[in-house]
């Protein structure tokens, strides 16, 4: 069985990255291959890295207010590339419950706020997986 | 998509098609071997430059500058930077995006990351079949990356064209390390943190290594380099092209690179014998007969090995 290949990126401006860097240990902790791209990544810079990686999963995490902007735009820009229908996209991060919805409708799969454990997360991903892992 | 599709559609010089045909390779996934076979004539065009050198030396932030200055130039480049993966977890992080932010929205710049996955060396399994379909996919400079400890640097010669030995100052013993087996192997070095106290002195040391030897075909320049501003990089790449021009002169070029197709060809048969071996002894896990030899009993497994099913 191949290894599950997850995108970690941090996209906005904020200068935080510690709730990604927990997420990327716990995913290679998991056995998965996580590509880490650091902090300020653009929505082109996480889309190119999804099609160019080949990733299973592109979970962004966001604290800075921008995720309505943000969020949207790398899955527009995915569907653009064609990679969108065969890959799993997770947003986290502190996101005010109003805002899931709509998120979700714009084509992310699942939203997790700061009360979840990686543990649930890795479950999450497991189950839902838009390829199989043969 | 079939294999065969998407070796097709590599060669026409789809990203999605190059992308996934790099994953169903590196997995070993049905048809991989059709789909490399149909991209072969192909995967020899690209000019491979090896990274090598100590970790935190500064490989992916100047390989990051070193790819924006070619792409600036008109060039495709594929860079394939790899990390260890965990013998433990099989998991990995994979981080030399990070510092590949000149690059990393690049339309001409292919970016892939992999993990070792259980292979020692400096290198993955998959490497060298991932810089054929780099270069079926119409890279014209492919930058490797290594892991950057312990024996790869053995690996990155039988791989690269160019081997670029990264160093820096205050790392310490690596430098011994390096100093004492593999001066030899690189082609190229670059003092990196050049802005760092002991960028100078590091040159100089490795100056007087290369001194040593009086017979040089070829004798490596040592450029320092800053690769965070990108300072020294352009005259880096013209130390690389200097390599390059003097391997195209006589065949030499030619020369290594039927070694190279030689290492390749040892490594895939000796991969699946390995793996014969593998299920044999699967076999043999039961075996807690302490009263045999091991001697005879490998001459036993040996005549099992039945050459049909390599
Ligand atoms: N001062 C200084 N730091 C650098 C330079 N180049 C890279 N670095 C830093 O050195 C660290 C390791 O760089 P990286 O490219 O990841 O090294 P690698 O492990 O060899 O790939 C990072 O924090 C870089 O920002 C440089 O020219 N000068
Ligand atoms: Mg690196």
């Amino acid at each position: 069985m191949r290894p599950i290949r997850v995108l970690v990126a941090k996209p906005g401006l904020d200068g935080h990255d510690r709730g990604a860097k927990v997420l990327a240990r716990a995913f290679r902790d998991a056995g998965m291959e996580v590509i880490y791209t650091g902090l300020r990544q653009t929505p082109e810079q996480i889309t190119q890295a999804a099609v160019q990686e080949d990733v299973d999963v592109v979970a962004m995490s966001i604290l800075s207010g921008a995720h309505m902007h943000l969020l949207p735009k790398v899955v527009a820009l995915m569907k653009e590339e064609g990679v969108y229908d065969d890959t799993l996209v997770l947003g986290g991060g502190v996101i005010p419950q109003e805002d899931i919805p709509l998120l979700k409708e714009a084509g992310i799969q699942e939203i997790f706020t700061p009360g979840t454990t990686t543990e649930e997360t890795i479950e999450y991903i497991k189950n839902n997986l838009k390829r199989d892992l043969s | 998509m079939s294999p065969l599709e998407l070796a097709r559609l590599t060669l026409a010089g789809d990203k999605r098609a190059c992308s996934r045909l790099i994953s169903l390779t590196e997995n070993e996934g049905t048809g991989y071997l059709d789909a490399l076979k149909a991209i072969y004539p192909c995967a020899d065009k690209a000019y491979v430059i090896g990274v090598t050198g100590p970790p935190g030396s500064g490989k992916s932030t100047l390989t990051d500058k070193l790819a924006k200055t070619l792409a600036d130039g008109g060039k495709r480049v594929g860079i394939v930077a790899i990390d260890p993966t965990s013998p433990f977890t099989k998991g990995s992080i994979l981080g030399d995006r990070i510092r590949m932010g000149a690059v990393s929205a690049d339309k001409n710049v292919f970016i892939r990351s992999m993990g070792t996955r259980g292979s020692l060396g400096g290198l993955s399994k998959a490497t060298a079949n991932t810089l054929a379909i780099l270069s079926a996919y119409g890279c014209d400079y492919i930058l490797v990356e290594t892991v950057g400890v312990g024996q790869s640097e053995i690996d990155i010669v039988r791989t690269a064209d160019t081997t670029l030995m990264v160093m820096a100052p205050g790392l310490g013993d690596d430098i011994q390390a390096i100093k004492a087996g593999v001066m030899e192997i690189a082609d190229v070095f670059a003092v990196n943190k050049a802005d760092k106290d002991g960028a100078k002195k590091t040159q100089l040391e490795i100056s007087a290594m290369l001194d040593f030897r009086m017979d040089w075909d070829f004798k490596p320049t040592v450029r320092l380099t800053v690769a965070e501003t990108g300072d020294g990089v352009d005259g880096l790449l013209g130390d690389i092209m200097a390599h390059r021009d003097y391997l195209s002169n006589g065949g030499k070029l030619e020369k290594k690179r039927a070694y190279k197709r030689m290492s390749h060809i040892r490594d895939i048969i000796r991969d699946r014998l390995d793996r014969r071996v593998e299920e044999l002894m699967a076999d043999l896990a039961a075996c807690t007969d302490a009263g045999r030899d091991p001697y005879s009993m490998s001459e036993e497994l040996i005549r099992k090995i039945d050459l049909t099913r390599i």
